[in-house]
């Protein structure tokens, strides 16, 4: 099931005029933000599909630059997001691709500033509704309806199990995890969407495991 | 949780309930949140949605385009002034639906439901027939959650947007959940609900999306209108006892297959029907200075 809540349906609140177009493309751009964790300073836009053929149309730039600046769908500002971003100093550099993707309304975002990048690829499935199905080279499949938590690790044997058992012992339910890796023995990414909220304390226990590089919690809500 | 209509209605009528009560206690079970916390959300969906109708019916809506904006004003005097044909509920159904999706292309803010693209259809029935019924406000946020229990159907067994199914996956969608939405506020049962569901997604099946420029303008607005009309009579049929001949959850299967065989020139890419028509490019090329690349 894609779609889980009455909400997804009826909702969200947003500026129009494109749910998939603007609001989805708002929310990627978004993704990519709190990823990142702060403003970045240059934002390299690839739009596919249908986002390459209508994006004019549907405000898609202006909305992915919006969720760049970590607006909500809602908000108002977004329609002055291109303007925002220019003040802000934020260089934006958007292009069309011709490549066939698997789904019409995909998006490729790479940020940066002058000491690191992130490169998130998502695509828009209708309705406002998104899916990230790749973060810096992982190839993965994550809605962020929920607070999903990012962990970043060595790609070897009981990590899975060292940061299970923390959620454990916090006894924090696991609802979808999803791992992925760039090749055998190297990085590893684990994504985890948890039932109850994961605190400050829990993410700091979690970075302190033996092997973790990074641990973050990203939530559009 | 309920995965198709016919299950849908089963927990309705199995437990003598209404869809919207079935919707709200699945949402709290799968959210975790409580009933007050649920209703809230969708109350403020409701008022964005009443703030829509009025302004599209107060208001000088124009696009930024300039194409559309103005016509839900329009029917709305031509009702005061004229001796009209099709009824005052269907037109002010029509007419709210035009405004909240004159609003959206406004860049306004609006609900999607299931999308911006179809965003006229549930609140702008739902409005009209309050007028006539004159609902409490709980029934008018009920009205939301079987909108949105039909909408999760065919969501999941489906698609809702038309980059992905045609117009028949977002306008469609959203006519049958309004259709099903104004059964239960007129106070018809859940099978009647599902009746209206099939007997108004049958009517949009092949309907394609073929936006002229890419903007979410011409023709939406104008399949926004006639879907809460559909959606309208679709209703009133079914309570009147007539049933689709292929069930609900079937026709919802044939939108899918239909979607799936429909060329990516008709999904949502300016590339065919209507936005291909020599009008079409005009108006693209005049709004884009140059024509797009194609």
């Amino acid at each position: 099931m894609k779609y889980k809540s009455v909400f997804d349906i009826i909702g969200p609140i947003m500026v129009g005029p494109s749910s998939s177009h603007t609001a989805g493309a708002a929310r990627i751009g978004r993704v990519a933000r709190k990823l990142f964790g702060k403003e970045p300073k240059r934002a390299k836009i690839t739009f596919y599909g249908s986002f390459a053929k209508t994006y004019q149309g549907h405000g898609s730039d202006v909305a992915t630059v919006a969720g760049i600046l970590d607006f909500d769908t809602s908000d108002l500002r977004l329609k002055n997001s291109l303007l925002i971003a220019e003040k802000a100093g934020m260089e934006v550099d958007l292009t069309t691709s011709e490549v066939l993707t698997e789904h019409p309304n995909t998006a490729r975002i790479k940020l940066s500033d002058d000491q690191e990048s992130i490169e998130v690829v998502g695509v828009s499935i209708g309705g406002g509704k998104i899916e990230v199905l790749e973060i810096n080279g992982f190839t993965l499949q994550l809605g962020f309806d929920s607070p999903t938590m990012l962990v970043l690790h060595e790609d070897r044997f009981g990590m899975i199990a060292a940061v299970a058992k923390i959620l454990t012992q916090h006894k924090i339910n696991v609802g979808l995890m999803e791992v992925s890796r760039h090749d055998r023995g190297a990085r590893a990414l684990m994504a985890i969407e948890t039932d109850a909220p994961v605190s400050a304390e829990v993410l700091e226990e979690i970075r302190q495991i033996p092997y973790v590089f990074d641990v973050s919690l990203l939530s559009l809500n | 949780m309920f995965r198709n209509v016919a299950e849908l209605v089963e927990l309705a009528e199995s437990q003598g309930k209404k869809i919207s009560e079935v919707m709200i206690e699945a949402e709290m079970e799968v959210s975790q949140r409580s009933r007050d916390a649920i209703m809230q959300d969708m109350y403020a969906n409701l008022d964005v949605m009443e703030k829509a109708v009025r302004r599209g019916l107060t208001e000088d809506i124009r696009s930024h385009s300039g194409l559309t904006g103005g016509d839900a004003k329009k029917l709305q005097e031509y009702m005061k002034n004229k001796t009209f044909l099709s009824g005052p509920t269907l037109l002010n159904a029509v007419s709210m639906s035009v405004a909240v999706n004159e609003v959206n292309a406004a860049m306004g803010t609006i609900v999607a439901t299931p999308t911006a693209g179809a965003c006229g259809i549930v609140p702008g029935t739902l409005f009209a027939v309050s007028d006539k019924l004159q609902p409490t406000r709980d029934e008018m946020v009920n009205y939301l959650f079987t909108a949105g229990a039909i909408g999760y159907c065919i969501a999941n067994n489906a698609f809702i947007s038309g980059a992905a199914g045609g117009c028949q996956a977002e306008v469609g969608s959203a006519t049958a959940m309004a259709a099903a939405a104004i059964v239960e506020i007129a106070g018809g049962t859940p099978e009647e609900s599902a009746q209206a569901v099939a007997i108004a997604l049958k009517n949009m099946l092949g309907l394609v999306c073929d936006p002229v420029a890419g903007l979410v303008e011409v023709p939406c607005v104008k399949r926004n209108a006639m879907g809460a009309a559909i959606a309208t009579v679709a209703a009133d049929m079914a309570m009147a006892g007539i049933k689709s001949v292929i069930p609900t959850d079937e026709v919802i299967e044939a939108m899918y297959r239909i979607g799936c065989a429909m060329p990516t020139t008709l999904k949502e890419t300016a590339q065919g029907g209507l936005a291909a028509t020599q009008t079409g490019r005009q108006i693209e090329a005049k709004i884009f200075g140059v024509r797009m690349e194609k």
